[in-house]
């Protein structure tokens, strides 16, 4: 098959077709990647809590994510009486766009990535952060106290979360010399001890715990919090409305995990200097944070709210400042190489 | 028409057909929703004039924190809209001339030529707009910026100084010391001897 081909056959047409299809390329397999995600921490969890978890529909309980969508997928919206109706409705996909639309600029290997922009790390951050208005909004559109409360909480912490993330990712910047993903990854290569996990481990956990709490995931789901407050800002929602959430919920998981492996974990990189690079080591790696995420929540029970507030602004932030000052004053020395 | 020129015009209705729904809708959580649109699409615009730092701040800033922030506090409070509006007709003769004010300065400004301004060549795609910025506020410009900073934090402490209250009753838990527990602050092991659980029947055989 010839491509120039069919770039002759549509003329100016071309372009917006191609990158239509390369958009599908990368969210179609996301979103078998977040059904497959939900059977995984189904199945995973239940072992960690020695029960067997989904195993009725098809062979060891595989077609079960396609059950429960088709099951989703039949199941009215039921819109409350009292809800705004526009914003009601509109709350989903607010909370959907923003965990697709960052893939945009997230290289997958040193030549496949969409749109390969210099500033792609403030754009990922930029795009994420739009990702706390579908929470937001649907609780306040659903005109309900248990909603509300919860979007009230899941807004305050998101917001202070996202400050410990950035500085977080002021470190990356600051020894990679880059905003641009693949620049970043590049400038990690030379072998797992040239990631940026080692020199920058403090950034690496903050990084990662408050990838959880941005994710509103246990043990930091008090924006759910079923025991409290029962589902959270998604209680009124049913049907595709409420696998909306769902389904941006994992997809915001694999994003985190994404970014995670390729700003400290050396991306595509392979470990060994020897070994050849590939998307395959990325998938490894993705599938590690994720497994991670699947840990934490069978293991540690729900942060206390004040506790997260405290987390967040008395731990994380100062110890990502002292970081990147450490981050800086290295960069001025001979052992600047360490830091690169 | 250039195909620049038409995304510009369509990004320039959005922008206002969303400001002006924030000064007229009748809902302050969708007033401020539409604000939110309206950063979004300037956003695209700057991105449109190749200002693509300028462009991500505004959303990072504007859209992922101040309007976060502002929706949360506009949710909370119980704003009667139509109160606030009975003073519309009052304050309208001040209002215009404020406006007609910034009116004439923006027009004095962008008639760029009296100021023999030229518009800038477009600079090549592997252009970044964010390097240059880094590097003139860090280094022609540090002084200035590191002063703009100060007075930011200046304010910052002082909005939290002036909001500070002590209140001397309330219950508060050292957190050092809260993990500091051991479980024999909190448990005490009793060996004993095996029992029959004699009594239990006699309890029953009563009540029976």
């Amino acid at each position: 098959m010839n491509l120039d081909y069919f770039a002759e056959l549509l003329g100016p047409a071309w372009l917006p077709v191609w990158t239509l299809a390369k958009i599908v390329a990368i969210v179609a397999p996301l979103l078998l990647g977040v059904a497959y995600l939900t059977y995984a921490e189904r199945r995973i969890i239940g072992y960690m809590q020695v029960r067997l978890g989904c195993n009725r529909v098809g062979p060891w309980g595989l077609l079960q994510p396609i059950a429960d969508g088709l099951k989703l997928m039949f199941k009215e919206i039921i819109i409350p009486s009292g809800a705004s109706k526009g914003l009601y409705l509109l709350a989903p996909v607010l909370a959907m766009a923003p965990a697709l639309a960052a893939w945009a600029v997230i290289p997958f290997t040193d030549t496949l990535v969409l749109a390969d922009v210099d500033a792609g790390l403030l754009l990922v951050m930029a795009i994420t952060s739009m990702g706390v208005y579908g929470v937001v909004l649907a609780g306040w559109a659903s005109n309900s106290k248990y909603a509300f409360l919860g979007s009230m909480r899941s807004a305050a912490q998101i917001v202070s979360y996202e400050i410990a993330m950035g500085f977080a990712l002021v470190g990356v910047l600051m020894s990679a010399q880059s905003l641009n993903l693949s620049d970043i990854v590049q400038a990690q290569s030379g072998g797992i001890h040239q990631w940026y996990w080692l020199p920058l481990f403090p950034l690496f956990l903050v990084y990662l715990i408050a990838g959880v709490a941005e994710l509103n995931r246990a043990p930091f789901d008090v924006a759910e919090g079923e025991s409290e407050i029962v589902a959270g800002f998604h209680v009124d929602y049913s049907g595709m409305a409420f696998a909306m959430f769902f389904l941006a919920e994992y997809a915001n998981m694999i994003l985190v995990a994404t970014l995670t492996s390729t700003m400290f974990l050396g991306g595509w990189l392979s470990p060994i200097p020897g070994l050849p690079d590939g998307f395959f080591w990325l998938a490894l790696k993705v599938s590690f944070i994720l497994f991670l995420f699947l840990w934490f929540r069978a293991t540690f029970p729900r942060y206390r709210y004040d506790q997260i507030m405290r987390l967040g602004w008395k731990v994380f932030i100062p110890v990502t400042l002292v970081w990147l000052l450490v981050v800086a004053a290295m960069l001025q020395t001979p052992w600047a190489y360490l830091f690169h | 028409m250039e195909f620049t020129s038409l995304v510009f015009y369509i990004f320039s209705a959005i922008l206002l057909l969303a400001s002006l729904r924030v000064i007229t809708a009748k809902n302050p959580v969708h007033a401020a929703l539409s604000l939110v649109l309206a950063f979004f699409t300037a956003g695209c615009l700057w991105m449109l004039l190749e200002a693509e730092f300028l462009a991500i701040t505004l959303v990072l800033v504007y859209i992922g924190a101040v309007m976060v922030l502002f929706l949360f506090v506009v949710m909370m409070l119980d704003i009667n809209i139509e109160e606030m509006r009975r003073g519309f007709w009052e304050n309208l003769p001040l209002a215009a001339l404020v406006a007609i004010l910034m009116m004439v300065e923006m027009a004095t400004v962008l008639g760029g030529s009296r100021f023999g301004l030229t518009p800038p060549a477009p600079k090549p795609a592997d252009y970044s707009n964010t390097r240059e910025l880094g590097l003139q506020l860090y280094t022609d410009y540090v002084y200035p910026f590191e002063l703009a900073a100060v007075i930011l934090l200046v304010a910052m402490v002082a909005a939290i100084a002036l909001t500070l209250r002590r209140r001397p009753g309330r219950k508060w838990v050292d957190p050092a010391e809260q993990i500091k527990v051991k479980r024999n602050d909190r448990l005490r092991l009793v060996s004993m001897a095996p029992q029959k659980p004699a009594a239990p029947k006699a309890a029953e055989e009563e009540e029976a």
